[in-house]
């Protein structure tokens, strides 16, 4: 088993001041792939230190969602603000999106950890490299600073000894964890998970989990898109269900264990748990 | 203005009557009974003189300076293929269509004639470190670079867009522009696929700056060795000096492709299974068989 090291925002020094009790903040989220609308009327929120986890079936859309919140994707219609501001985009006079200047939403998305199902590590960079890319070049901290934090998170996450190992020579839970540690040294105030362990073989799916449930310990706000209901009912705050671009259902995970409302929900928890 | 044009004329028109001299020349020999005088081709190797250094010093400087210029353009191009703004990518492929698709013969040409006698462009010599690089050259380098770029548009795009998309997005999550996304994460990992097609355009530039000749005062490798020719000791000598200019291309080309293999190995980093070609292997053209072409030996198709 991976001894998950305790304090693990410590060592990019703790969590970042609230600026805002709402992190995120979504309302009436419409998306469209050309003629399919993929959100039809996204609205929630997520308070500071909240674990938000998405469930629903494949295609519902909730890639997509998290995708927009660090605007990796645009939207048509409605807002998405993070710490209170807008992402992705400003109003113009009349009120209108218009979308913000590149620089601008790279700016933002420094403060808005991903990982990605695929874990999307940078295969010629060894893990250490890894972790130390973004602090160096975005946020321009010194380099032999960001090693010492770099070795500190990959420590934490079980992975000091492979420190100096390529991603190709990592197995995935391996690399996924290299991919958390890669956006905890960017020190953000939100984290997005996209179904992070459903790549991973069964055995290497409780190390992940354990790394993530850490961070959701310690205060991270976190947005997980993810089927494990025994991570949600360890330490979610609140589930929601999508199905077809909507959210049909919002809950405690207990809700969801208990007595589902919605006859969906009630046939795609049969089908995963 | 009639007398700055007219000496262009009469040098454009000399290259040509000498190209064809050449030809004549040459039938000429072949229907003669031809004395070979072979040590001229050993001479031109083994001993060579200020001129053929010259000549090898000049196409190498040549091929990398038109090499570097082809890469920058080649990056430009294919950023510009790939960009999401409809006039850029107009314009990457306007340019890629037309060079690509058009004779280089054709290009040296205009480059350098067509721009100078029409005096949009003169080509003055230029100084550069106590160095006078004349005209010709520069237009040479010029016409060499602009063509290979949009050879290596194409070939920068494909690399491109063999990387995967996610790590476009990777980057970007993490507060990355799309300027620093690529430079630090997409194109180095591009540069893997990009090496090995590089490496044959490089080979191949090093031979095609003996197009050159026709701008008549390029001395590079191809040019020295046809002056030799008609001179002194080594006149008729066509065949032995032209075999010895092939070996010395062939020699340049051989240390390209040995640099190109260390380069291929340094850029492996990080890539699990697939191993470059070694030295041996990609000189000699020797491979070892590994597991998989003993599997396929053994299984006996
Ligand atoms: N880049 C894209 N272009 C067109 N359609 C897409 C794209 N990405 C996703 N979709 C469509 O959007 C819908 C929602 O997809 P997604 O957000 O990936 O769902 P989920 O993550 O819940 O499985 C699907 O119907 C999918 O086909
Ligand atoms: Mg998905």
């Amino acid at each position: 088993m991976v001894q998950v090291g305790k304090d693990l925002l410590a060592t990019v020094g703790g969590l970042p001041a609230a600026t805002s009790p709402i992190v995120v903040e979504a309302s009436d989220v419409h998306k469209w792939f050309g003629h399919n609308e993929v959100l039809k009327g996204i609205s929630l929120t997520v308070k500071r230190q909240e674990v938000l986890v998405v469930i629903g079936p494949s295609g519902s859309g909730k890639t997509t969602f998290i995708r927009c919140v660090n605007h990796l994707e645009k939207i048509q219609q409605g807002r998405i603000k993070v710490n209170g501001q807008l992402i992705g985009y400003r109003e113009d006079a009349n009120g209108k999106l218009v979308e913000d200047r590149e620089k601008n939403i790279a700016m933002q998305r420094r403060d808005i950890g991903m990982v990605f199902q695929r874990f999307n590590l940078f295969p010629h960079k060894t893990a250490l490299e890894n972790v130390t890319e973004a602090p160096c070049q975005v946020r321009g901290i010194r380099e032999d600073e960001a090693k010492t934090i770099g070795m500190g998170l990959l420590s934490r996450v079980g992975l000091a000894h492979k420190s100096d190992a390529f991603p190709a020579q990592l197995s995935g839970g391996q690399q996924q964890r290299v991919a958390i540690a890669r956006a905890l040294a960017m020190k953000p105030a939100l984290m997005l998970f996209d179904e992070p362990t459903s790549a991973l073989d069964p055995e290497m799916i409780g190390e992940v989990l354990e790394v993530m449930k850490e961070l959701a310990r310690e205060g991270m706000t976190m947005i997980v898109v993810s089927h494990e209901m025994g991570f949600a009912r360890e330490v979610a705050d609140r589930v929601v269900m999508m199905d077809d671009g909507q959210i049909i259902e919002d809950g405690t995970p207990e809700h969801f264990f208990t007595n589902p409302q919605h006859e969906r929900t009630k046939t795609f928890l049969s089908k995963i748990l | 203005m009639a007398f700055v044009i007219a000496p262009m004329r009469t040098r454009l028109g000399r290259t040509l009557a000498g190209c064809l001299g050449l030809v004549l020349l040459l039938s000429g020999c072949a229907k003669s009974s031809y004395q070979y005088d072979w040590s001229i081709f050993f001479n031109s190797i083994f001993r060579p003189d200020g001129f053929i250094l010259a000549g090898v010093w000049l196409t190498l400087s040549i091929s990398v300076i038109s090499q570097v210029i082809g890469i920058v353009l080649g990056i430009f191009g294919a950023l510009g293929k790939t960009a999401r703004l409809l006039p850029a990518r107009w314009l990457a492929n306007l340019y890629v269509w037309f060079f690509r698709g058009t004779p280089l013969l054709v290009q040296i040409t205009f480059f350098f004639f067509g721009l100078s006698v029409t005096k949009i462009y003169t080509w003055p010599p230029i100084n550069l470190f106590g160095l006078t690089i004349p005209g010709e050259i520069q237009a040479g380098i010029f016409a060499l670079g602009v063509n290979e770029g949009a050879y290596m548009s194409e070939i920068v795009r494909a690399g491109i867009l063999s990387i995967d998309p996610g790590q476009l997005e990777a980057a970007k999550s993490l507060g990355m522009t799309y300027a620093r996304a690529m430079r630090r994460i997409v194109l180095p990992q591009a540069a893997r696929v990009i090496v090995p097609p590089l490496g044959n355009e490089f080979n191949n530039m090093l031979k095609t700056t003996s197009l050159l000749v026709i701008l008549g005062n390029v001395p590079e490798l191809y040019v020295t060795f046809s002056r030799k020719n008609g001179s002194g000791p080594t006149s008729f000598h066509p065949f032995e000096l032209f075999l010895a200019a092939a070996v010395w291309y062939l020699l340049l080309t051989t240390i390209w492709s040995i640099i190109q293999a260390f380069i291929e190995r340094r850029l492996g980093r990080g890539t699990a299974g697939e191993r470059p070609a070694s030295i041996r292997e990609r000189v000699f053209g020797l491979t070892r068989p590994d597991a998989r072409t003993i599997g396929t030996i053994t299984g006996g198709r």
